[in-house]
């Protein structure tokens, strides 16, 4: 029988940082590691800059992830735990709050995957979530909705069609070169129909604090069933949350979720953290065109003015903009504070969001046959 | 034909030959891109000079540059090959008229290379007598997963298929780099076939001497004061902050209205050339201008 290859002494550390990365969700490969070993070599290495440089080109942590990455290797190669920022790493951007509580969280799922230790954040993903079989089973079916009842628009990749398309000349000539010239029947194309961009904004302020769990457990089956969704919560900020919500199963999603949010339960600042929305240019973009759905009750801690500069931004790049709050399930509801006053005249929707029920019939009725965005002329009324 | 860089600091210096201004990250992933024959991947906003990098590297290495601008749509005709049907047809009726009657002969003749229509892909597998050559696939976030998901077979194997003609593999694989704008994500899997860079704004020391390399006859004061003032412009609350690219457009109109140093007035009249946005515009015209203008003077002058 043929012994396992040893591992070089020298190299073990590196692999293990590679582990180390692993366990804090990077998904890094054994060819990355192989490369990163091949990167090594080829740098010298002569400084630990070398060592970061290898890392950082072969592992290729994201830009949210940039400055986890950077605290992980400090970590690991300079033995630091909380220590202040000394500027090791001259390239390295310093350490805020934020990160701080990332490692700390990170460390509480370790620790709790040792059986020692249940986060806070984790107590509250777990809050709801396996108690409600009934509850999951309606998700489930949303889920299985989804793909068929979103807003669909035109792509610019064309499809083969039986009648009513333009004719294809590429796949007409193909088929005549293989009949020698005979046509049987010219060949039709039309353009496929590919699903709308669904962005979802959720509000994690202390007002909405009810709603959180039922609006994240919407939130991950719409990642899960949607072929193009973005979901982000508001709260003091804005923070990305799609990728938490990539894992099939939903306890582990809403696990991911807590550790990468830090402002549960805070104030809100819904103006400034929209503000950064559309500030970034990739998000942005992602809003062109998409049904954006906003849950929250509107209650803005900030001005109101900055509230209604940034969603009338989205209004103008949005196919639908709608917000839910729980606000609306009140019969009586009447839109009161300057804020929501403001916003009204840009909003296609404005929709009882106090129930995953209420939610679900709404996304699913998005993209059926003459549902159309109503305040669309409206909105470039507004912008004139 | 240039060959190879051997380190870093050779990677810098062939950058810097060719004008383009890169930090040391930039240049050890490109270095090692080069060396390990692996794709480099860029992300970053728009206009911080990724296709830029390609571009240059091309021009130094003396290599042939391919581009492959992505799109949704973009399909493997577009961008691997497609056949010459019209030709292939004249190609037929001739034959016939000649009294062919062989057609496994005929087919052998109308599927070979000469009727191959070769798009940037495929050429970028070709032999080159410069060497391999620099394959630059553009804005791949703009095309969509089917496409992304067709490259990995090309950049794991260096190779194609056309089912009528054969394997088309390449003897020597091109220098591959590919950049996205980030507007959506890349899936891992491509990723993980490539080295990865995020090309981030520069700091104001590269910038200077990025405007410095590329606008040589801007006056001295007037490239200052214009990058500090990009600088602190980037740190306002925009919609779109301007790139690399903007602010050389910037120094260029400048200097074609022959400036010598930023006022209100000159600022106000060309912030269109810096900010793309009306709404940016809008934000920054008048009081803003003049009060930002003033700090940054006023900056450079304690400096």
């Amino acid at each position: 029988m043929m012994a396992a290859p040893c591992l070089p002494r020298a190299a073990a550390p590196l692999v293990a940082f590679a582990e180390l990365l692993r366990q804090s969700e990077f998904p890094i490969s054994s060819e990355q590691v192989t490369d990163f070993l091949k990167a090594v070599a080829l740098l010298g290495p002569r400084s630990m800059d070398h060592l970061f440089d290898a890392a950082r080109a072969t592992f290729g942590p994201s830009p949210d992830r940039r400055q986890e990455f950077a605290l992980l290797f400090r970590r690991h190669f300079y033995g630091e735990v909380d220590g202040p920022d000394d500027g090791v790493k001259g390239g390295m951007a310093r350490r805020g709050d934020a990160d701080d509580a990332v490692a700390r969280r990170a460390r509480d799922v370790r620790r709790e995957k040792g059986g020692t230790l249940s986060s806070a954040d984790e107590v509250l993903a777990a809050r709801d979530w396996d108690d409600d079989d009934e509850g999951r089973g309606a998700l489930s079916r949303f889920r299985r909705l989804l793909g068929r009842s979103l807003p669909v628009r035109a792509s610019f990749r064309t499809v083969p069609a039986r009648a009513r398309g333009q004719l294809d000349l590429r796949r007409s000539l193909r088929t005549l070169v293989r009949t020698d010239g005979d046509i049987p029947r010219p060949r039709l194309k039309r353009r496929k129909r590919v699903q709308r961009n669904l962005l979802l904004l959720i509000d994690i302020s202390g007002s909405m604090k009810l709603y959180t769990a039922d609006y994240l457990k919407v939130a991950h089956a719409i990642v899960q069933g949607a072929d193009r969704a973005e979901v982000f919560t508001l709260g003091t900020r804005l923070t990305r949350i799609t990728a938490a919500l990539r894992p099939a199963s939903p306890i582990q999603a809403l696990e991911r979720v807590s550790h990468c949010v830090a402002d549960w339960d805070g104030g809100t600042r819904i103006g400034s953290s929209l503000g950064a929305l559309v500030a970034t240019p990739r998000f942005a973009a992602f809003a062109r065109g998409a049904a954006i759905l906003i849950l929250s009750d509107g209650l803005e801690r900030g001005s109101h003015e900055e509230m209604e500069r940034a969603i009338r931004q989205l209004a103008r790049r949005a196919f639908r903009l709608t917000l839910a709050t729980p606000l609306a399930a009140d019969p009586q509801f009447q839109p009161e504070t300057a804020a929501l006053r403001g916003i009204l005249p840009v909003l296609d929707d404005l929709i009882d969001g106090s129930s995953i029920s209420s939610l679900t019939r709404f996304i699913l009725a998005l993209g059926a046959p003459g549902a159309v965005a109503r305040n669309k002329g409206k909105r470039e009324q507004c912008d004139r | 034909m240039t060959s190879l860089p051997s380190s870093i600091d050779e990677t810098l210096a062939l950058l810097g030959s060719a004008g383009y201004v890169a930090d040391r990250p930039l240049a050890t992933v490109l270095f090692l891109a080069l060396r390990m024959g692996r794709p480099l991947f860029l992300e970053g906003e728009a206009g911080v000079g990724k296709t830029e990098i390609a571009k240059v590297l091309a021009g130094a290495l003396g290599r042939r540059l391919i581009r492959l601008q992505c799109y949704e749509g973009l399909d493997v005709a577009s961008a691997v090959y497609e056949w010459n049907y019209a030709a292939q047809m004249m190609a037929i009726r001739l034959g016939e008229a000649a009294g062919e009657t062989d057609r496994d002969r005929l087919e052998a003749d109308v599927f070979s290379e000469r009727y191959l229509l070769k798009r940037p892909l495929l050429q970028a597998l070709e032999p080159d007598t410069a060497g391999p050559p620099v394959l630059l696939i553009d804005e791949l976030d703009r095309t969509d997963e089917a496409f992304e998901a067709f490259l990995l077979e090309v950049l794991s194997d260096f190779q194609v298929t056309v089912p009528e003609f054969g394997t088309i593999r390449a003897d020597s694989p091109p220098i591959v780099l590919i950049t996205s704008n980030r507007t959506r994500e890349i899936h891992d899997a491509l990723k993980r076939r490539c080295l990865y860079h995020w090309v981030d704004y520069p700091d104001a020391e590269r910038e200077l001497a990025i405007v410095k390399a590329r606008l040589p006859n801007a006056p001295a004061e007037l490239t200052r004061e214009i990058v500090a003032f990009v600088q602190a412009i980037r740190k306002q609350d925009l919609f779109k902050a301007p790139g690399v690219a903007e602010t050389l457009d910037w120094a260029s109109a400048l200097v074609e209205l022959d400036a010598v140093a930023l006022d209100p007035a000159v600022v106000s009249d060309t912030l269109g050339v810096l900010l793309k946005y009306q709404d940016d515009i809008q934000t920054m015209q008048g009081s803003a201008v003049k009060a930002m203008l003033d700090a940054v003077q006023a900056e450079l002058k304690a400096a």
